[in-house]
């Protein structure tokens, strides 16, 4: 059964290579969104934290839905 | 009533939503993977290859969906002018350009075993081809300008062209005499698929469209931090 499933009467090749080409597809895109993810969210820490303490506050009183909403007339 | 598709309201839920849906993702993705390398039948005419069709109808299939969802949130975000309607079908673009190139090459593949080759311009395999052009155009626009309204303008032109070349995809088959078979899946119609392998078909789109609606979160939430990035900047 497990020869079967790796050769498939000689299709195995093409239908392995069909899925791996998939999956490893999908694995990549994964891993360059979500570091493009986790750029953006340490630049953000990053900027957060070079605040001065009036500013950083101002910024902290601000709800994240709110701050979203202001900055997205801006796209 | 658009204010309801404002950042700030979507927001709250994309960021928790990955987790679940990467969850979810994997399972139906396992279950998926099983009926379609292990329990689904050969066929009679193609033999295993046949299976080569669990993931490059779902591409395809899926690809096509996203790129009518972008036209359609880029046309309603011009002429309404929600520009959260372009960040969205930016957040799309790349699932549905990775699912289109996944459509090209599995159909490569495939093509060698079932007609002895691994490309022919066949009217089919020619459009799905123009369309990954339409999306990496897309892609570059956003890169390329600056402006926003600029770039809405262009992307949306783009997305307007682009949507001419899906009707000629989908007819392709009937249009030209092709290499590539008519449709055996019919929303109006009997469809001359059996159930045995409809289900695995189904099961792996499924776990496709689960796979973009993640990546379509990562990708949103990453283009609102940006956002919030500028936003500091002006503080």
């Amino acid at each position: 059964m497990i020869e079967n499933l790796f050769f498939m009467n000689g299709y195995g090749l093409y239908v392995w290579s069909a899925f791996s080409f998939t999956l490893v597809s999908f694995l990549t895109l994964f891993l360059v969104i979500k570091i493009q993810y986790k750029k953006e969210k340490n630049k953000f820490l990053a900027k957060f934290g070079s605040l001065d303490s009036e500013r950083a506050a101002f910024a902290k009183s601000q709800s994240i839905n709110k701050e979203i909403l202001s900055n997205i007339s801006n796209i | 009533m658009f204010k309801y598709f404002g950042p700030n309201k979507i927001f709250s839920i994309t960021s928790k939503a990955p987790k679940y849906v990467l969850f979810l993702f994997i399972v139906i993705l396992s279950i998926g993977l099983t009926e379609a390398l292990i329990l689904s039948p050969e066929d009679y005419k193609q033999s295993h290859s046949v299976r080569i069709m669990y993931v490059h109808v779902p591409a395809a299939w899926i690809s096509l969906g996203i790129f009518l969802a972008i036209t359609f949130l880029s046309i309603i975000g011009y002429i309404f002018k929600i520009r959260n309607f372009f960040l969205i079908a930016k957040s799309l673009a790349p699932s549905g350009l990775v699912f289109n190139i996944i459509a090209l090459v599995t159909g490569s593949i495939w093509g060698k075993p079932t007609w002895g080759t691994w490309w022919a311009w066949d009217a089919r395999i020619t459009s799905m081809l123009i369309l990954a052009l339409f999306y990496i155009m897309y892609l570059v626009a956003w890169r390329i300008f600056e402006d926003n309204d600029k770039v809405f303008k262009v992307t949306s032109i783009i997305t307007i062209l682009g949507i001419i070349n899906v009707p000629i995809i989908k007819y392709s088959v009937d249009w030209w005499n092709t290499l590539h078979q008519p449709a055996s899946i019919n929303i109006l119609s009997k469809s001359s698929i059996h159930i045995s392998m409809l289900f695995p078909l189904m099961t792996m789109t499924a776990a496709f469209a689960l796979f973009s609606l993640l990546i379509f979160l990562m990708k949103y939430n990453t283009e609102l931090i940006k956002i919030k990035n500028k936003g500091l900047d002006r503080l």
